[in-house]
């Protein structure tokens, strides 16, 4: 069945900061706007609600996903979850997040909206490792619980069409990334490419499928075991806090927008951010990780001497050959 | 005037859209003399930071409190990084501070740009008057814009066309716009909104002319859009003043304004508790409360010696007779129980009662030792508490921008298609919805002039061989920081305790939990009760189809940013006819 007009709704009433939505308002590759206009060639007629966004207010915005809760929504939905899930059974009264209000003047838990909006999406995004994860928020020590979608649903889960939860981790998650895995789902759903490929942890594969150390450009001073002392410097973090040899990342080889920014390719040490361990197994975040004891110390031998050969040809290809001289100067 | 029988009608707003975060507004409305008569609002998410930052490494605080906002994070790391380096005993080097300047201008050009056109300017876009006040659609037709040579527009409803959403031209530019302001962030912070290059003492980019450069060709471009920003919203401002008689009234509450500072000179700042009063002055930013016109006080060693943090109406247990920190500041002060250094954070979840619990924030207050009362300062949604306490300071002058005593002058070069341009922010008569919008357009212009000033700086660092960004420090065993900053939408404080080398106390307090705080335990009413109470309605809808436009309007000129949330209660009293909620026609699904 090819869908030619879909709605994404979007919540973003998880235990989050509504950075996954600012970051999607970053990206050009596409940026929403072109896909809402319908100028992205392929892809079905697309309408969306997203709090942060919408023209629409209070209850003719919650409209739309009260309808699609009682499975009266007018097209089939992309439900996009954004924040991590409280455990809204660890205490005895009250609620820790929660989205509009019932009837009765009561807030409706986000957990109530996911168990009705999950099971009725055509696909569902978890955005950002809160949703994808738990996140910072389901750090050590926090009162809420909480926990990534698929910790909620079960990483079993289907869709409506079928698919799995499809998790796009970073925090948030960097801007193109998101657009791209909304366009091919869009591809998908107009008949136009086969099911989304996802890895163990539901990640889009050609997105997730590599190292941020084997996408970063500073990665060549690793292999020449030549380490940064302090953030002054500019060759490899991994002595001051990068974890980025073992983080599944793509964002030093894609950039933060428009191939600007990133992480370690331009000093700022990966801290783990897509990871479903983040953040307690990557703090304290400024320490070298254990395990670059051992591989810095093992590419040590190699790399000095790589280095000094390099540096040894280098030199010698630093001059130009002796024949290129003004004819005066000749002998 | 002699008011008419009342005709009171509760009405709820729950989700609160184009705001950063979850609010509802629950209020009740005099149909009858078109004003709010009683307002809460409620804030519907608890995270729970100040719980689990407890006993981890310090130097994590700037990576975890980023993580507090997903469109001023950046603002949260910076604030955490001030803090930090006064803990530490540590002081950026220069160039690092040039350089988380130039990262926070761009954001507040990031920021302020697509909060004033893509989420505030929808409630005067052609659609939304349309909807509310087809009366004054029909006059903005008739109505040439008196700065249409400059941006383009030629009556006051081709500005509100263009500001339609996801269609008008202007809301189009507006959010290229803001693509290119926060690529001038990443380029200094690496990341937005969560930097990857910002830590204690300094930061990690690569200084480079190629860095300066690139921020810079942006910036132009940046700069030639500004020039049509601040003429189309005067424009569009001053018609609603002219199109409603009254419409001041809007949103307009006491002139009781803070602002912590933003910016620092690395040339006086060395973090030290000690010196704060100096160098907090030496800001780009003055910090500053306004009280009723009158600069109190620039001093940031009184400002943080008069926080405190108030219980009204919130999920938490109280913590006066908790742990005590901090006895007294480095300087010998005594630190109040009730302050932020002292506040001990346990949430105790429950149903939510209108009448007595019900919302997850506190009431942030300063304390005026002249007067003995504790004051529901606001922010003025950012801009207006930054422009007003700088004005009045007269401190700031540094050629691209200049604080007069009364007013602010900011000056911007010859960019691609305007010429040079000098604008002046004044003092305005009222703290209203309409001042604090046209605030933050100003407020643009002012980010980007003090950008190409701190460019100047880094250059000139650069040229000097001074390419130093970042400084070892060592983590105390005991210890103390605050830091203090201007996020986007205004006042923000950092209080982090250090003991055995591990954090036994964070508390970071944002604009919103100021903005929108509650009736406190004393029963002074918070800053969006003055502000809405008694707001004159001019929407023209009666109650059947009543959207709230002028109370929507007043929400957002807050800038409201609820990852922290708000609660407040207004008014005088139960007088409820009918509970009627609009467009609350559908009952929600029981279960699946």
């Amino acid at each position: 069945m090819t869908i030619d007009a879909l709605d994404v709704l979007w919540v973003t009433a998880g235990l989050g900061c509504d950075g996954d939505t600012i970051a999607m308002t970053a990206a050009s590759n596409p940026s929403i706007e072109d896909v809402l206009a319908g100028i992205i060639p392929g892809l079905p007629q697309v309408r969306l609600y997203n709090p942060v966004l919408g023209p629409q207010n209070a209850e003719e915005f919650l409209q739309h996903f009260r309808d699609a809760a009682a499975g009266k929504s007018p097209r089939p939905f992309i439900l996009i979850v954004e924040g991590s899930i409280p455990n809204e059974a660890n205490k005895s009264e009250g609620y820790w997040a929660a989205f509009g209000m019932d009837a009765k003047g009561d807030p409706i838990p986000t957990v109530q909206w996911l168990d009705w909006l999950a099971p009725r999406a055509w696909a569902v995004i978890a955005a950002g490792t809160c949703a994808t994860y738990g996140g910072i928020h389901a750090m050590q020590g926090n009162p809420t619980g909480c926990m990534g979608l698929a910790d909620y649903l079960g990483s079993d889960f289907r869709s409506a069409g079928g698919i799995p939860i499809v998790n796009l981790p970073g925090c948030p998650v960097q801007p193109d990334n998101f657009m791209d895995t909304l366009t091919y789902l869009l591809r998908q759903a107009a008949g136009r490419a086969p099911m989304i490929p996802l890895d163990e942890m539901l990640r889009p594969t050609w997105l997730f499928n590599f190292t941020v150390h084997e996408g970063c450009d500073r990665g060549g001073y690793y292999e020449q075991a030549d380490f940064a002392a302090d953030y002054n410097s500019m060759k490899c973090q991994v002595k001051v806090g990068c974890w980025g040899p073992v983080v599944v990342c793509n964002v030093p080889k894609r950039g933060w927008m428009n191939g600007i920014g990133g992480c370690p390719n331009v000093g700022g040490i990966c801290i783990g951010c897509t990871m479903p361990g983040f953040p307690d197994k990557f703090m304290s975040f400024m320490d070298e990780p254990p395990g670059a004891y051992m591989s810095t110390a093992a590419v040590a031998t190699y790399g000095t001497m790589v280095r000094a050969l390099r540096r040894f040809t280098r030199v010698s290809l630093d001059a130009e050959p002796p024949w290129r001289q003004r004819p005066e100067k000749k002998p | 005037m002699t008011a008419a029988p009342r005709d009171v009608v509760a009405m709820s707003w729950d989700p609160i859209t184009r705001i950063v975060g979850s609010l509802g507004i629950h209020t009740t409305i005099d149909f009858a003399n078109r004003h709010v008569a009683e307002c809460r609002a409620t804030s519907s998410i608890f995270r729970g930071y100040s719980v689990f930052m407890r006993g981890k490494d310090p130097r994590d605080a700037h990576f975890i409190t980023s993580r507090i906002c997903g469109i001023c994070g950046d603002n949260h790391a910076t604030c955490a990084v001030y803090a930090q380096s006064m803990a530490f005993g540590v002081q950026t080097p220069p160039l690092g501070e040039w350089i988380m300047n130039l990262a926070e201008a761009a954001e507040y050009m990031f920021d302020h740009n697509i909060f004033q056109d893509n989420l505030v300017g929808v409630d005067f876009c052609e659609q939304m008057v349309k909807e509310t006040n087809p009366g004054v659609l029909a006059k903005a037709e008739q109505t040439l814009a008196p700065g249409s040579a400059v941006h383009g527009f030629r009556t006051i409803a081709d500005i509100m066309r263009a500001l339609n959403p996801f269609t008008g031209a202007f809301y189009l530019e507006a959010l290229a716009q803001s693509r290119i302001a926060r690529e001038m962030y990443c380029l200094m912070g690496g990341r937005h909104v969560h930097p990857s290059t910002i830590y204690p003492g300094g930061v990690g980019t690569v200084p480079s002319p190629q860095l300066f450069t690139e921020y810079l060709s942006r910036l132009m471009r940046y700069i030639d859009f500004v020039k049509r920003v601040v003429p189309l919203h005067d424009d569009l401002f001053d018609f609603m003043y002219d199109a409603l008689p009254g419409y001041e009234e809007v949103g307009n509450r006491r002139i009781l304004l803070g602002c912590w500072g933003s910016f620092q000179n690395p040339e006086a700042c060395d973090f030290r508790y000690e010196t704060m009063s100096s160098w907090g002055r030496e800001m780009y930013v003055t910090p500053g409360i306004v009280v009723d016109g009158e600069l109190v006080t620039t001093d940031l060693v009184d400002i943080n010696v008069g926080l405190r943090i108030l219980l009204g109406s919130s999920f938490y247990e109280d913590w006066q007779e908790g742990e005590t920190f901090v006895k007294t500041d480095p300087l010998g002060n005594a630190i109040d129980q009730r302050h932020p250094w002292n506040q001990t954070t346990t949430p105790r979840p429950q149903k939510r009662d209108l009448a007595n619990k019900y919302t997850w924030v506190m009431s942030p207050r300063w304390w005026d030792q002249r007067s003995g009362k504790h004051l529901a300062l606001d922010s003025g949604g950012g801009p207006l508490a930054r422009f007003w306490t700088t004005a009045l300071a007269g401190r700031v002058n540094i050629g691209y921008v200049e604080a007069t005593g009364k007013s602010v002058k900011i000056r911007l070069p010859k960019s691609a298609n305007q010429p040079e341009t000098e604008y002046e922010w004044k003092i305005p008569r009222w703290n209203n919805t309409l001042e604090r919008n046209r605030a933050r357009s100003y407020f643009q212009a002012y980010a980007a002039a003090t950008a190409l000033y701190f460019l100047d700086r880094a250059f000139a660092e650069l040229n000097a061989g001074n390419t130093t960004v970042w400084r070892d420090f060592k983590v105390p065993e005991e210890g103390v920081g605050c830091g203090f900053h201007e996020a986007v939408r205004g006042m923000l404080s950092h209080h982090m305790v250090i003991r055995k080398g591990r954090i036994a106390n964070y508390h970071p307090y944002p604009p919103t939990c100021w903005n929108a705080s509650p009736r406190d335990s004393f029963g002074t009413p918070g800053p969006y009760e003055d502000a809405i109470q008694n707001t004159p309605l001019f929407e023209e809808n009666g109650r059947e189809t009543f959207k709230g436009i002028d109370i929507m309007r007043t929400v957002r000129s807050f800038d409201p940013c609820l990852p922290c949330g708000v609660h407040m209660y207004l008014g005088d009293g139960k007088e409820l006819v009918v509970r009627y909620a609009p467009m609350f026609g559908v009952q929600p699904p029981e279960s699946p």
